[in-house]
Protein backbone atom coordinates (compact mmCIF):
# COMPACT_ATOMS: atom_id res chain seq x y z
CA UNK A 1 0.00 0.00 0.00
CA UNK A 2 1.81 3.41 -1.13
CA UNK A 3 1.62 6.31 1.55
CA UNK A 4 -0.25 8.15 -1.02
CA UNK A 5 -3.39 6.19 -0.76
CA UNK A 6 -3.38 5.88 2.63
CA UNK A 7 -5.02 8.77 4.15
CA UNK A 8 -8.09 9.02 1.34
CA UNK A 9 -8.69 5.22 2.50
CA UNK A 10 -8.29 6.11 6.32
CA UNK A 11 -10.72 9.23 5.69
CA UNK A 12 -13.26 6.90 3.28
CA UNK A 13 -15.36 5.45 6.04
CA UNK A 14 -16.25 9.01 7.75
CA UNK A 15 -16.72 10.38 4.20
CA UNK A 16 -19.20 7.70 3.04
CA UNK A 17 -20.93 8.40 6.25
CA UNK A 18 -21.14 12.15 6.05
CA UNK A 19 -22.34 11.71 2.40
CA UNK A 20 -25.21 9.11 3.45
CA UNK A 21 -26.48 10.59 6.53
CA UNK A 22 -25.46 14.23 6.79
CA UNK A 23 -25.42 15.98 3.12
CA UNK A 24 -28.37 13.53 1.31
CA UNK A 25 -30.71 14.11 4.31
CA UNK A 26 -30.22 17.61 3.56
CA UNK A 27 -31.15 17.47 0.18
CA UNK A 28 -33.66 15.30 1.12
CA UNK A 29 -35.31 18.22 3.61
CA UNK A 30 -35.48 20.19 0.64
CA UNK A 31 -37.25 17.78 -1.58
CA UNK A 32 -40.00 17.03 1.61
CA UNK A 33 -40.44 20.93 1.87
CA UNK A 34 -40.95 21.91 -2.19
CA UNK A 35 -42.32 19.11 -4.19
CA UNK A 36 -45.89 18.32 -4.47
CA UNK A 37 -48.07 15.97 -6.81
CA UNK A 38 -46.86 18.38 -10.20
CA UNK A 39 -43.11 18.77 -9.09
CA UNK A 40 -41.93 22.12 -7.45
CA UNK A 41 -44.75 24.07 -4.98
CA UNK A 42 -44.54 26.17 -2.43
CA UNK A 43 -47.94 25.33 -0.82
CA UNK A 44 -45.94 23.84 2.15
CA UNK A 45 -43.98 26.46 2.64
CA UNK A 46 -47.41 28.80 2.21
CA UNK A 47 -49.30 26.22 4.74
CA UNK A 48 -46.68 26.76 7.10
CA UNK A 49 -46.70 30.78 7.29
CA UNK A 50 -50.31 31.14 7.05
CA UNK A 51 -50.62 29.04 10.49
CA UNK A 52 -51.26 31.21 13.32
CA UNK A 53 -48.51 29.69 15.20
CA UNK A 54 -45.47 30.44 13.08
CA UNK A 55 -45.25 34.03 13.41
CA UNK A 56 -45.14 33.70 17.22
CA UNK A 57 -42.71 30.73 16.99
CA UNK A 58 -40.41 32.79 14.73
CA UNK A 59 -40.38 35.62 17.02
CA UNK A 60 -40.29 33.60 20.12
CA UNK A 61 -37.14 32.09 19.00
CA UNK A 62 -35.41 35.22 17.98
CA UNK A 63 -36.17 36.74 20.63
CA UNK A 64 -34.92 33.96 23.51
CA UNK A 65 -31.64 33.38 21.33
CA UNK A 66 -31.14 37.45 21.07
CA UNK A 67 -31.53 37.48 25.38
CA UNK A 68 -29.64 34.39 26.16
CA UNK A 69 -26.40 34.75 23.53
CA UNK A 70 -25.36 37.87 24.84
CA UNK A 71 -25.85 36.90 28.34
CA UNK A 72 -23.90 33.57 27.90
CA UNK A 73 -21.28 35.32 26.35
CA UNK A 74 -20.69 38.04 29.25
CA UNK A 75 -20.97 35.29 31.43
CA UNK A 76 -18.67 33.02 29.99
CA UNK A 77 -16.27 35.67 29.67
CA UNK A 78 -16.15 36.38 33.10
CA UNK A 79 -16.26 32.72 34.36
CA UNK A 80 -13.33 31.86 31.78
CA UNK A 81 -11.09 34.85 33.59
CA UNK A 82 -12.08 33.32 36.53
CA UNK A 83 -10.61 30.24 36.18
CA UNK A 84 -7.13 31.97 34.24
CA UNK A 85 -6.89 33.74 37.08
CA UNK A 86 -7.34 31.41 39.67
CA UNK A 87 -3.81 29.12 41.31
CA UNK A 88 -5.23 26.93 43.61
CA UNK A 89 -8.23 24.95 42.76
CA UNK A 90 -8.95 25.25 39.67
CA UNK A 91 -9.70 22.16 38.27
CA UNK A 92 -12.21 21.78 41.02
CA UNK A 93 -13.57 25.47 39.95
CA UNK A 94 -13.07 24.20 36.25
CA UNK A 95 -15.49 21.13 36.74
CA UNK A 96 -17.99 22.50 38.40
CA UNK A 97 -18.13 25.15 36.18
CA UNK A 98 -18.33 22.53 32.99
CA UNK A 99 -20.87 20.21 34.83
CA UNK A 100 -23.74 21.41 32.78
CA UNK A 101 -21.40 20.64 29.70
CA UNK A 102 -22.72 17.18 30.14
CA UNK A 103 -26.25 17.71 30.87
CA UNK A 104 -29.30 17.25 28.00
CA UNK A 105 -31.32 20.18 27.92
CA UNK A 106 -34.26 18.48 28.74
CA UNK A 107 -32.42 17.35 32.26
CA UNK A 108 -32.51 21.14 32.59
CA UNK A 109 -35.93 21.78 31.80
CA UNK A 110 -36.49 19.17 34.60
CA UNK A 111 -34.31 20.69 36.56
CA UNK A 112 -35.79 23.76 36.74
CA UNK A 113 -39.51 22.68 36.67
CA UNK A 114 -38.69 21.50 40.45
CA UNK A 115 -37.92 25.49 40.94
CA UNK A 116 -40.42 27.22 39.32
CA UNK A 117 -43.41 24.67 39.68
CA UNK A 118 -46.46 25.85 41.76
CA UNK A 119 -44.99 23.85 44.45
CA UNK A 120 -41.63 24.62 43.67
CA UNK A 121 -38.87 25.43 45.51
CA UNK A 122 -39.05 29.25 44.06
CA UNK A 123 -42.60 29.32 45.78
CA UNK A 124 -41.52 27.83 49.16
CA UNK A 125 -38.78 30.31 49.61
CA UNK A 126 -41.09 33.52 48.92
CA UNK A 127 -44.03 32.28 50.90
CA UNK A 128 -41.39 31.38 53.75
CA UNK A 129 -39.87 35.21 53.54
CA UNK A 130 -43.65 36.38 53.84
CA UNK A 131 -43.12 37.85 50.28
CA UNK A 132 -46.22 36.22 48.89
CA UNK A 133 -49.30 34.94 50.23
CA UNK A 134 -49.56 32.05 48.46
CA UNK A 135 -48.18 30.03 45.58
CA UNK A 136 -47.58 31.65 42.21
CA UNK A 137 -48.48 29.79 39.05
CA UNK A 138 -45.55 30.60 37.21
CA UNK A 139 -45.52 28.04 34.09
CA UNK A 140 -49.27 28.51 33.28
CA UNK A 141 -50.61 29.61 30.22
CA UNK A 142 -51.84 33.18 31.39
CA UNK A 143 -48.07 33.32 32.61
CA UNK A 144 -46.06 33.43 29.13
CA UNK A 145 -43.41 36.05 30.57
CA UNK A 146 -42.45 34.11 33.24
CA UNK A 147 -42.30 30.56 31.02
CA UNK A 148 -40.06 32.86 28.88
CA UNK A 149 -37.80 33.70 31.98
CA UNK A 150 -37.87 30.68 33.37
CA UNK A 151 -36.57 29.28 30.03
CA UNK A 152 -34.22 32.04 29.41
CA UNK A 153 -32.40 31.17 33.03
CA UNK A 154 -32.47 27.31 32.46
CA UNK A 155 -31.13 27.73 29.03
CA UNK A 156 -27.90 30.39 30.83
CA UNK A 157 -27.48 27.93 33.46
CA UNK A 158 -27.25 24.73 31.28
CA UNK A 159 -25.25 25.89 28.01
CA UNK A 160 -22.73 28.80 29.01
CA UNK A 161 -20.34 26.03 30.35
CA UNK A 162 -19.69 24.95 26.58
CA UNK A 163 -18.85 28.53 25.62
CA UNK A 164 -16.35 28.91 28.95
CA UNK A 165 -14.46 26.01 27.67
CA UNK A 166 -13.94 26.94 24.78
CA UNK A 167 -12.56 30.46 25.61
CA UNK A 168 -10.53 28.97 28.28
CA UNK A 169 -8.69 27.52 25.29
CA UNK A 170 -8.56 30.11 23.58
CA UNK A 171 -7.58 32.46 26.54
CA UNK A 172 -4.86 29.59 27.25
CA UNK A 173 -2.92 30.19 23.97
CA UNK A 174 -2.67 34.22 23.82
CA UNK A 175 1.04 34.89 24.94
CA UNK A 176 2.00 36.04 28.56
CA UNK A 177 4.42 38.69 26.76
CA UNK A 178 1.47 40.73 25.30
CA UNK A 179 0.65 41.59 28.69
CA UNK A 180 3.49 42.05 29.97
CA UNK A 181 3.84 44.64 27.64
CA UNK A 182 0.61 45.99 27.87
CA UNK A 183 1.74 46.39 32.22
CA UNK A 184 5.11 48.04 30.81
CA UNK A 185 3.31 50.42 29.05
CA UNK A 186 0.66 51.09 31.94
CA UNK A 187 -2.51 49.38 30.78
CA UNK A 188 -5.22 49.01 33.62
CA UNK A 189 -6.42 46.06 34.03
CA UNK A 190 -9.72 46.97 31.98
CA UNK A 191 -7.53 48.13 29.19
CA UNK A 192 -5.53 45.11 28.93
CA UNK A 193 -8.40 42.78 28.92
CA UNK A 194 -10.28 45.24 26.11
CA UNK A 195 -6.91 45.35 24.16
CA UNK A 196 -5.37 42.18 24.62
CA UNK A 197 -7.53 39.29 25.73
CA UNK A 198 -10.80 40.41 23.57
CA UNK A 199 -9.01 40.85 19.99
CA UNK A 200 -6.66 37.59 20.81
CA UNK A 201 -10.13 35.77 21.85
CA UNK A 202 -11.18 36.44 18.42
CA UNK A 203 -11.53 33.03 16.55
CA UNK A 204 -13.08 31.17 19.98
CA UNK A 205 -15.25 34.03 19.93
CA UNK A 206 -16.55 33.19 16.80
CA UNK A 207 -16.42 29.45 17.37
CA UNK A 208 -18.28 29.86 20.70
CA UNK A 209 -21.11 32.39 19.40
CA UNK A 210 -21.72 30.40 15.88
CA UNK A 211 -21.70 26.70 18.10
CA UNK A 212 -24.25 28.76 20.94
CA UNK A 213 -26.42 30.83 18.47
CA UNK A 214 -26.98 27.51 16.30
CA UNK A 215 -28.08 25.66 19.42
CA UNK A 216 -30.22 27.93 20.72
CA UNK A 217 -32.22 28.29 17.20
CA UNK A 218 -32.69 24.80 18.25
CA UNK A 219 -34.45 25.45 21.73
CA UNK A 220 -36.95 22.39 22.37
CA UNK A 221 -36.50 20.20 25.06
CA UNK A 222 -36.39 22.93 27.79
CA UNK A 223 -39.17 24.61 26.15
CA UNK A 224 -41.11 21.30 26.52
CA UNK A 225 -40.76 20.47 30.09
CA UNK A 226 -41.30 24.25 31.53
CA UNK A 227 -43.90 25.46 29.05
CA UNK A 228 -45.39 22.50 27.32
CA UNK A 229 -46.95 24.14 24.16
CA UNK A 230 -47.83 26.68 25.82
CA UNK A 231 -44.77 28.51 24.32
CA UNK A 232 -44.16 27.87 20.37
CA UNK A 233 -40.41 27.84 19.49
CA UNK A 234 -39.41 26.84 15.70
CA UNK A 235 -37.79 23.34 16.88
CA UNK A 236 -41.69 22.88 18.90
CA UNK A 237 -43.15 23.01 16.09
CA UNK A 238 -41.56 21.33 13.52
CA UNK A 239 -42.31 18.45 16.19
CA UNK A 240 -45.78 19.14 16.40
CA UNK A 241 -46.21 19.26 12.66
CA UNK A 242 -44.10 15.58 12.33
CA UNK A 243 -46.46 14.63 15.05
CA UNK A 244 -49.58 15.66 15.92
CA UNK A 245 -50.36 17.23 12.72
CA UNK A 246 -48.63 14.87 10.68
CA UNK A 247 -47.33 16.64 7.55
CA UNK A 248 -43.77 15.91 7.00
CA UNK A 249 -43.64 18.42 4.26
CA UNK A 250 -44.68 21.50 6.43
CA UNK A 251 -42.34 20.12 9.06
CA UNK A 252 -39.41 19.61 6.63
CA UNK A 253 -40.61 23.69 5.72
CA UNK A 254 -39.57 24.57 9.18
CA UNK A 255 -36.66 22.60 9.38
CA UNK A 256 -35.30 24.70 6.06
CA UNK A 257 -36.54 28.08 8.20
CA UNK A 258 -34.21 26.89 11.07
CA UNK A 259 -31.42 25.53 8.62
CA UNK A 260 -31.83 29.11 7.12
CA UNK A 261 -31.15 31.68 10.07
CA UNK A 262 -29.14 29.29 11.84
CA UNK A 263 -26.44 29.73 8.20
CA UNK A 264 -27.42 33.63 8.43
CA UNK A 265 -26.49 33.86 11.57
CA UNK A 266 -23.01 31.74 11.02
CA UNK A 267 -22.71 33.81 8.16
CA UNK A 268 -22.79 37.14 10.07
CA UNK A 269 -20.46 35.90 12.72
CA UNK A 270 -18.02 34.97 10.18
CA UNK A 271 -17.67 38.18 8.89
CA UNK A 272 -17.87 40.08 11.98
CA UNK A 273 -15.30 38.46 13.95
CA UNK A 274 -12.99 37.76 10.76
CA UNK A 275 -9.71 37.15 11.48
CA UNK A 276 -6.56 38.02 8.84
CA UNK A 277 -4.89 35.17 8.32
CA UNK A 278 -1.74 37.13 9.15
CA UNK A 279 -2.77 37.90 12.71
CA UNK A 280 -3.35 34.08 13.63
CA UNK A 281 -1.13 32.75 16.57
CA UNK B 1 0.25 47.23 42.71
CA UNK B 2 -2.35 47.06 45.33
CA UNK B 3 -2.97 50.55 44.41
CA UNK B 4 -5.14 49.23 41.63
CA UNK B 5 -8.49 50.43 41.36
CA UNK B 6 -10.87 48.14 42.17
CA UNK B 7 -14.18 47.60 40.29
CA UNK B 8 -17.28 45.40 41.37
CA UNK B 9 -16.07 43.47 37.97
CA UNK B 10 -12.50 43.03 38.49
CA UNK B 11 -13.12 39.10 37.69
CA UNK B 12 -13.23 40.31 33.63
CA UNK B 13 -9.60 40.72 33.88
CA UNK B 14 -7.20 37.61 33.25
CA UNK B 15 -4.49 38.55 35.84
CA UNK B 16 -2.85 36.41 38.67
CA UNK B 17 -4.84 36.35 41.97
CA UNK B 18 -1.20 37.89 43.76
CA UNK B 19 -1.96 41.53 42.58
CA UNK B 20 -5.34 42.05 43.12
CA UNK B 21 -6.26 44.61 45.92
CA UNK B 22 -7.34 42.57 49.30
CA UNK B 23 -10.64 44.22 48.58
CA UNK B 24 -10.52 42.87 44.62
CA UNK B 25 -9.88 39.06 46.43
CA UNK B 26 -12.72 39.23 48.44
CA UNK B 27 -15.20 40.26 45.53
CA UNK B 28 -13.23 37.61 43.50
CA UNK B 29 -13.58 34.71 46.09
CA UNK B 30 -17.29 36.29 46.48
CA UNK B 31 -17.50 35.65 42.20
CA UNK B 32 -16.20 32.19 42.28
CA UNK B 33 -18.36 31.34 45.30
CA UNK B 34 -21.32 32.58 43.73
CA UNK B 35 -21.06 30.92 40.62
CA UNK B 36 -20.08 27.53 41.70
CA UNK B 37 -23.66 27.89 43.99
CA UNK B 38 -25.33 29.19 40.84
CA UNK B 39 -24.29 25.86 39.41
CA UNK B 40 -25.05 23.44 42.23
CA UNK B 41 -28.13 24.53 43.83
CA UNK B 42 -30.40 23.77 41.02
CA UNK B 43 -28.59 20.51 40.83
CA UNK B 44 -29.20 19.95 44.37
CA UNK B 45 -32.85 20.70 44.41
CA UNK B 46 -33.31 17.87 41.80
CA UNK B 47 -31.33 15.40 43.90
CA UNK B 48 -33.67 16.51 46.86
CA UNK B 49 -36.86 15.78 44.73
CA UNK B 50 -35.79 12.53 43.87
CA UNK B 51 -34.92 11.61 47.41
CA UNK B 52 -38.17 12.61 48.57
CA UNK B 53 -41.36 10.51 48.88
CA UNK B 54 -44.21 11.57 46.16
CA UNK B 55 -46.32 13.37 48.99
CA UNK B 56 -43.42 15.20 49.92
CA UNK B 57 -42.83 16.24 46.05
CA UNK B 58 -46.21 17.40 45.40
CA UNK B 59 -46.65 18.57 48.83
CA UNK B 60 -46.20 22.28 49.50
CA UNK B 61 -43.80 24.44 50.94
CA UNK B 62 -40.48 22.96 50.74
CA UNK B 63 -38.00 22.82 53.27
CA UNK B 64 -35.08 21.64 50.60
CA UNK B 65 -33.09 18.99 52.88
CA UNK B 66 -34.26 15.40 51.04
CA UNK B 67 -36.12 12.63 53.76
CA UNK B 68 -34.10 10.41 51.50
CA UNK B 69 -37.39 8.26 50.97
CA UNK B 70 -36.73 5.78 48.09
CA UNK B 71 -40.58 6.07 46.97
CA UNK B 72 -40.14 8.67 44.07
CA UNK B 73 -37.16 6.42 42.87
CA UNK B 74 -38.79 3.20 42.87
CA UNK B 75 -42.23 4.23 41.52
CA UNK B 76 -40.02 5.73 38.37
CA UNK B 77 -38.32 1.97 38.24
CA UNK B 78 -41.19 -0.08 38.27
CA UNK B 79 -43.40 2.70 35.92
CA UNK B 80 -44.15 0.99 32.87
CA UNK B 81 -41.56 1.59 29.81
CA UNK B 82 -39.16 2.95 32.20
CA UNK B 83 -36.76 -0.30 32.12
CA UNK B 84 -37.08 -0.50 28.36
CA UNK B 85 -36.07 2.88 27.79
CA UNK B 86 -33.00 3.27 30.09
CA UNK B 87 -32.04 -0.19 28.33
CA UNK B 88 -32.52 1.11 24.62
CA UNK B 89 -30.38 4.87 25.90
CA UNK B 90 -27.78 2.28 27.04
CA UNK B 91 -27.41 0.55 23.20
CA UNK B 92 -27.76 3.32 21.60
CA UNK B 93 -25.36 5.43 23.47
CA UNK B 94 -22.90 2.28 22.88
CA UNK B 95 -23.17 1.65 19.62
CA UNK B 96 -22.79 5.51 18.79
CA UNK B 97 -19.58 5.39 20.80
CA UNK B 98 -18.37 2.35 18.58
CA UNK B 99 -19.56 4.16 15.49
CA UNK B 100 -17.88 7.17 16.16
CA UNK B 101 -14.37 5.93 17.13
CA UNK B 102 -14.66 3.36 14.49
CA UNK B 103 -14.99 6.45 11.55
CA UNK B 104 -13.83 9.01 13.51
CA UNK B 105 -10.12 8.29 14.72
CA UNK B 106 -8.99 6.78 11.76
CA UNK B 107 -10.12 9.97 10.02
CA UNK B 108 -8.09 11.91 12.84
CA UNK B 109 -5.33 9.58 12.08
CA UNK B 110 -5.12 10.92 8.80
CA UNK B 111 -5.57 14.52 9.46
CA UNK B 112 -2.80 14.71 11.26
CA UNK B 113 -0.11 12.31 9.80
CA UNK B 114 -0.66 13.33 6.35
CA UNK B 115 -0.70 16.38 4.21
CA UNK B 116 -2.86 15.29 0.82
CA UNK B 117 -5.53 17.18 -1.62
CA UNK B 118 -8.16 17.50 -0.78
CA UNK B 119 -7.52 17.85 3.24
CA UNK B 120 -9.00 20.78 3.43
CA UNK B 121 -12.00 19.96 2.11
CA UNK B 122 -11.96 17.15 4.28
CA UNK B 123 -12.11 19.35 7.66
CA UNK B 124 -14.05 21.61 5.86
CA UNK B 125 -16.90 18.97 5.65
CA UNK B 126 -16.50 17.97 9.34
CA UNK B 127 -16.49 21.95 10.25
CA UNK B 128 -19.92 22.20 8.45
CA UNK B 129 -21.61 19.33 10.09
CA UNK B 130 -20.88 22.42 14.06
CA UNK B 131 -23.13 24.79 11.77
CA UNK B 132 -26.07 22.87 10.81
CA UNK B 133 -28.83 22.25 12.99
CA UNK B 134 -28.40 18.23 12.76
CA UNK B 135 -31.41 16.61 14.37
CA UNK B 136 -33.11 17.97 12.28
CA UNK B 137 -31.88 15.09 10.24
CA UNK B 138 -34.31 13.31 11.73
CA UNK B 139 -37.19 14.35 9.39
CA UNK B 140 -35.82 12.64 6.28
CA UNK B 141 -34.21 9.77 7.71
CA UNK B 142 -37.14 8.87 9.20
CA UNK B 143 -38.43 8.27 5.85
CA UNK B 144 -35.53 6.61 4.55
CA UNK B 145 -34.95 4.26 7.70
CA UNK B 146 -38.76 2.88 7.12
CA UNK B 147 -37.74 2.11 3.63
CA UNK B 148 -34.55 0.59 4.70
CA UNK B 149 -35.90 -1.39 8.03
CA UNK B 150 -34.24 0.59 10.42
CA UNK B 151 -37.41 2.79 11.89
CA UNK B 152 -37.84 2.55 14.92
CA UNK B 153 -34.32 0.25 16.24
CA UNK B 154 -31.52 1.46 18.18
CA UNK B 155 -29.18 1.33 15.08
CA UNK B 156 -31.10 3.72 13.21
CA UNK B 157 -31.00 6.25 15.76
CA UNK B 158 -27.18 5.22 16.36
CA UNK B 159 -26.62 6.21 12.92
CA UNK B 160 -28.15 9.66 13.53
CA UNK B 161 -26.46 10.29 16.81
CA UNK B 162 -23.03 9.26 14.91
CA UNK B 163 -23.75 12.56 12.85
CA UNK B 164 -23.54 14.37 15.86
CA UNK B 165 -20.68 12.44 17.46
CA UNK B 166 -18.32 12.35 14.45
CA UNK B 167 -17.23 15.82 13.84
CA UNK B 168 -15.91 16.05 17.91
CA UNK B 169 -14.50 12.16 17.35
CA UNK B 170 -12.28 13.39 14.43
CA UNK B 171 -11.25 16.88 16.12
CA UNK B 172 -10.02 15.30 19.33
CA UNK B 173 -8.45 12.22 18.04
CA UNK B 174 -6.76 14.34 15.68
CA UNK B 175 -5.61 16.84 18.31
CA UNK B 176 -4.60 13.34 20.19
CA UNK B 177 -2.37 12.16 17.52
CA UNK B 178 -1.08 15.32 16.39
CA UNK B 179 0.35 15.73 20.45
CA UNK B 180 2.33 12.62 19.39
CA UNK B 181 5.66 13.14 17.80
CA UNK B 182 6.26 11.28 14.44
CA UNK B 183 9.80 10.40 15.06
CA UNK B 184 8.15 7.88 17.64
CA UNK B 185 6.67 5.92 14.88
CA UNK B 186 9.39 6.19 12.45
CA UNK B 187 11.66 5.03 15.23
CA UNK B 188 9.31 1.65 15.40
CA UNK B 189 9.59 1.82 11.27
CA UNK B 190 13.23 1.44 11.16
CA UNK B 191 13.29 -1.27 14.53
CA UNK B 192 11.29 -3.44 11.60
CA UNK B 193 7.70 -2.74 12.29
CA UNK B 194 5.35 -2.00 9.39
CA UNK B 195 2.79 0.62 9.61
CA UNK B 196 0.61 -1.34 11.19
CA UNK B 197 2.43 -2.64 14.08
CA UNK B 198 4.03 0.62 14.80
CA UNK B 199 0.41 2.04 15.48
CA UNK B 200 -0.32 -0.46 17.59
CA UNK B 201 2.38 -1.08 19.37
CA UNK B 202 3.81 2.28 20.14
CA UNK B 203 0.36 4.79 19.16
CA UNK B 204 -2.22 3.36 20.49
CA UNK B 205 -0.99 2.51 24.10
CA UNK B 206 -0.35 6.54 24.04
CA UNK B 207 -3.40 7.48 22.60
CA UNK B 208 -5.96 5.21 23.82
CA UNK B 209 -6.78 7.10 27.23
CA UNK B 210 -7.68 10.12 25.31
CA UNK B 211 -9.65 7.84 22.58
CA UNK B 212 -11.68 7.06 26.04
CA UNK B 213 -12.60 10.08 26.61
CA UNK B 214 -13.87 10.79 23.07
CA UNK B 215 -15.56 7.84 23.21
CA UNK B 216 -17.50 8.48 26.44
CA UNK B 217 -18.26 12.19 24.73
CA UNK B 218 -19.45 10.32 22.23
CA UNK B 219 -21.81 8.36 24.83
CA UNK B 220 -23.11 11.82 26.58
CA UNK B 221 -24.22 13.33 23.44
CA UNK B 222 -26.17 10.39 22.33
CA UNK B 223 -27.57 9.75 25.70
CA UNK B 224 -28.39 13.52 26.34
CA UNK B 225 -29.81 13.85 22.34
CA UNK B 226 -33.83 14.75 22.52
CA UNK B 227 -35.17 15.75 19.60
CA UNK B 228 -34.01 12.65 17.18
CA UNK B 229 -34.87 10.58 19.50
CA UNK B 230 -38.36 11.25 19.72
CA UNK B 231 -38.70 11.87 15.68
CA UNK B 232 -36.74 8.04 15.51
CA UNK B 233 -38.52 6.18 17.90
CA UNK B 234 -41.76 4.97 18.67
CA UNK B 235 -42.41 1.65 20.46
CA UNK B 236 -38.36 1.72 21.49
CA UNK B 237 -38.10 5.21 23.00
CA UNK B 238 -35.10 5.99 24.51
CA UNK B 239 -35.40 7.63 28.32
CA UNK B 240 -35.16 11.51 26.94
CA UNK B 241 -38.00 10.55 24.07
CA UNK B 242 -39.86 8.89 27.17
CA UNK B 243 -39.77 11.69 29.09
CA UNK B 244 -40.96 13.93 26.50
CA UNK B 245 -43.65 11.94 25.70
CA UNK B 246 -45.32 11.54 28.86
CA UNK B 247 -44.41 15.04 30.10
CA UNK B 248 -47.65 16.44 29.76
CA UNK B 249 -49.19 13.12 31.84
CA UNK B 250 -46.57 12.27 34.18
CA UNK B 251 -46.85 12.80 37.38
CA UNK B 252 -44.00 15.28 39.27
CA UNK B 253 -42.05 13.02 40.81
CA UNK B 254 -41.91 10.70 37.45
CA UNK B 255 -40.20 14.03 35.95
CA UNK B 256 -37.88 14.77 38.66
CA UNK B 257 -36.36 10.80 38.92
CA UNK B 258 -36.37 10.68 35.50
CA UNK B 259 -34.67 13.75 35.09
CA UNK B 260 -32.25 12.73 37.90
CA UNK B 261 -31.61 9.20 35.88
CA UNK B 262 -30.42 11.73 32.93
CA UNK B 263 -27.56 13.51 35.08
CA UNK B 264 -26.17 10.74 37.10
CA UNK B 265 -24.50 9.27 34.27
CA UNK B 266 -23.65 12.70 32.79
CA UNK B 267 -22.24 13.82 35.67
CA UNK B 268 -19.53 10.98 36.14
CA UNK B 269 -18.81 11.05 32.72
CA UNK B 270 -17.97 14.97 32.55
CA UNK B 271 -15.96 14.23 35.20
CA UNK B 272 -14.00 11.16 34.01
CA UNK B 273 -13.23 13.10 30.85
CA UNK B 274 -12.40 16.77 32.24
CA UNK B 275 -8.73 16.41 31.33
CA UNK B 276 -9.81 15.80 27.82
CA UNK B 277 -12.58 18.90 27.64
CA UNK B 278 -10.32 21.25 26.41
CA UNK B 279 -8.93 18.88 23.39
CA UNK B 280 -12.25 18.57 22.15
CA UNK B 281 -11.91 22.14 20.85
CA UNK B 282 -8.84 21.20 18.70
CA UNK B 283 -6.38 23.40 21.33
CA UNK B 284 -3.75 22.11 23.52
CA UNK B 285 -4.57 22.18 27.15
CA UNK B 286 -1.85 24.54 29.15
Amino acid sequence: MTNKALPYLLLTPAILFLLVFFLYPFVQIAVLAFAGPEGFTLSHFQRMTSHWKFGTALANTLILTAIIVPVQLALALSMASIVTRLKTGRSTILYIFAIPLGLSDLAAGIIWLAIFEQSGFLNSLLVGLGLVERPVLFLGYQNIGWIFAAVIIAEIWRATAIMMVILVSGMGIIPKEYYEAAEVFGASRWQRFRKVTLPMLRPSLQTALILRTIAAFEVFAVVVALGGTTLPVLMGETYQWQFSLRDRSVAASYALVILAISIAATLVFLRLLRVPKEAKI
Amino acid sequence: MSSAPVAANIEDRPRPVGDAGRAGQFVFVAAIILLCAWILVPLYLLFVNTLSSPAEVTGFPKSGLPSFSMGSVQFFLSFSGVGQALWNSLLVAVLTMVFSILLGAPAGYALSRFEFPGKEIFRLLVVMTRAFPLPLLALPLAVMFIRTGLDDTALGLALVHTVLALPFAVLITFSLFAGIPVELEEAAWTLGCNRLQAFIKVILPLVLPGIVASAVFAFTISWNEVFAASVLTIENRTLTAFLVQNLNVSPLHLKFAGGTALVLPALIFIFAVRKYLFAMWGIANR
